[in-house]
């Protein structure tokens, strides 16, 4: 297979299906594929089959939680194969900057094109919790690392990425995102630690689920303030919730996430909690979609990708393609 | 200062076992101070092994382990031993091998971490020793020792009320405190440069580390 060739005076910075829909302005939707914990092809097929023609993209997560999964890049080759778009997600918790750098070039002579850039879960919250991690790099000096592979043509030390003293420069060009998590603490810093991304070089961003949407929209404010979403594209992210109980775990447990109250309520007086779930979600991609700057949605339906299909098709936004 | 504390008396009699006079060896510095292996701990754990371990169990504490000029008083007993149970941290276990090369020498203690003692009973960790301090850019709040994951740019999202995720009941976001301090200081805008990536090779990632100085080689 020849990856698709993107000359240096072609206006995109990848030429990823997603660089396109985000510069010609269409309203972006991704969604999540996370690796199954054995060598199930099957397993990852299905999930490609039910999310293939309802999404611009796929994120194919790393390790996530810290679990062992199949490797994002060999999923994201094998997705591709099935006509998914893949967004390999990178953390800073497995590799060093050589296996990162070693990865982006294997990544792209695969033909992958996006990739998302992320400090990684922490290996306690794993099944390897004695694990050493790495932490080489952190987000943003990740960010940084793949931008100048793609624009300034070198690695990390500097070496230019070239094969021989007189060959042309054959670089990984990917289209580079971020994750911003709007309710983390301190809440102070939030903001400036998107700009520091984006000048790091993120291309994009997809921001941690949302459930209060008025402390999103104070965030988005402070964004827009700034003028951030001018140079970066945001996607807004979002998980259906599937029950009361996963409601108030959300709200309870889980650091960085943010569940208003009437949610929760809503779930828990519902005779059929997976439906008003869904029905949440597509009311908050609405609202969501309203909000000046944000360029797109993120769908997390944490194994419960079935759903992508309906939660697009109710929010209007179905494919064109 | 270093902070240990004592094994697991099962491990130490383990080791023990083939040995029948046996030199408990305390330290006068750091484990003293973090109360793991100073005087009284060192009479203390010879005691629990007159009584648990039988054999012939003589006790002794030196100034300091990590320095081979003061184990004089102590190479008499030392030599008349069978094996040495240090209870220094894993700097004085190593110095005890190399001034006594023909002795089986144990650790008593687990060397844990340099830090500081946060009140009775409470230690924690401040420094990574990584070569190459940066508290001067962090308002004397170390990112590499405090953020649980070494970050140089910023909090993860793992951080709500100021407390980290890896362990929300014990450990502070270091990057709640960086702020803070900052903020206090009124210079949090030292932190909209990106840091650029840490030189590894200053940590134990470029081998162990050495130190040559020629201005007091002489002295």
């Amino acid at each position: 297979m020849t990856p698709r060739v993107v000359s240096a005076e072609s206006q995109y910075k990848s030429g990823s299906g997603l660089e396109k829909v985000l510069t010609d302005g269409r309203f972006a939707v991704t969604a999540e594929l996370g690796p199954p914990k054995s060598a199930d092809l099957d397993a990852i097929a299905k999930k490609a089959s039910l999310l293939e023609g309802w999404v611009d993209a796929v994120n194919i997560t790393d390790n996530q939680t810290a679990i062992v999964r199949v490797a994002s890049i060999a999923v994201g080759k094998l997705v591709l194969d099935m006509g998914l778009e893949p967004i390999i997600q990178i953390t800073c918790r497995d590799r060093n900057r050589l296996a990162i750098q070693s990865d982006l070039l294997g990544a792209y002579l695969m033909g992958m094109r996006n990739c998302l850039c992320l400090t990684g879960d922490h290996q306690v919250f794993g099944n390897h919790p004695t694990a050493k991690y790495v932490f080489d790099l952190d987000s943003v000096q990740l960010i940084r690392m793949v931008r100048d592979m793609r624009d300034r043509k070198v690695f990390a030390c500097g070496d230019e990425i070239r094969t021989g003293k007189k060959s042309e420069p054959k670089e990984p060009r990917m289209f580079i995102g971020a994750a911003a998590n709007p309710f983390g603490d301190p809440f102070e810093m939030r903001v400036p630690r998107l700009k520091k991304k984006i000048a790091a070089g993120a291309d994009f961003v997809q921001t941690q689920c949302i459930y209060d949407l008025d402390r999103f929209e104070a965030w988005m404010t402070q964004v827009r303030e700034q003028g951030l979403h001018e140079t970066c594209r945001i996607l807004a992210g979002v998980t259906p919730l599937k029950s009361a109980g996963m409601a108030r775990y959300m709200r309870d447990e889980v650091a960085g996430v943010s569940v208003p109250d009437s949610y929760v309520e809503r779930m828990a007086a519902a005779d059929d909690p997976k439906a008003e779930g869904i029905g949440i979600c597509v009311e908050q991609i609405r609202r969501l979609r309203e909000i000046e700057g944000i360029a797109g949605v993120h769908i997390m339906a944490i194994e419960w990708e079935q759903k992508v299909p309906e939660i697009v098709e109710k929010a209007g936004l179905k494919r064109d393609r | 200062m270093i902070v240990a504390e004592q094994k697991p008396l099962d491990e130490i009699r383990g080791y023990l076992a083939p040995h029948k006079r046996i030199l408990v060896l305390g330290c006068g510095t750091c484990v003293t101070v973090c109360l793991a292996g100073g005087e009284r701990e060192t009479a203390q754990l010879a005691a629990v092994l007159r009584l648990t371990n039988g054999g012939e169990i003589h006790e002794s504490t030196i100034e300091r382990q990590c320095d081979a000029e003061f184990f004089d008083d102590v190479k008499e007993l030392a030599e008349s031993c069978d094996a040495i149970l240090s209870l220094a941290c894993g700097v004085g276990v190593q110095m005890v091998a190399r001034v006594f090369p023909d002795k089986p020498v144990y650790p008593a203690l687990n060397t844990k971490f340099m830090g500081t003692n946060d009140g009775a009973g409470e230690w924690s960790e401040n420094c990574l020793a990584c070569g190459d301090c940066k508290l001067g850019i962090y308002g004397g709040v170390c990112p590499v020792t405090r953020c649980s994951k070494s970050l140089l740019n910023g909090p993860c999202g793992g951080s709500a009320n100021g407390m980290c995720e890896v362990d929300p009941d014990h450990i502070e976001c270091g990057w709640q405190l960086i702020y803070d301090r900052l903020k206090a200081l009124g210079r949090l805008d030292v932190l909209d440069a990106i840091a650029e990536p840490r030189d590894w090779a200053k940590t134990h990632s470029g081998g162990p580390r050495r130190l040559s100085r020629e201005d007091v080689a002489g002295l």
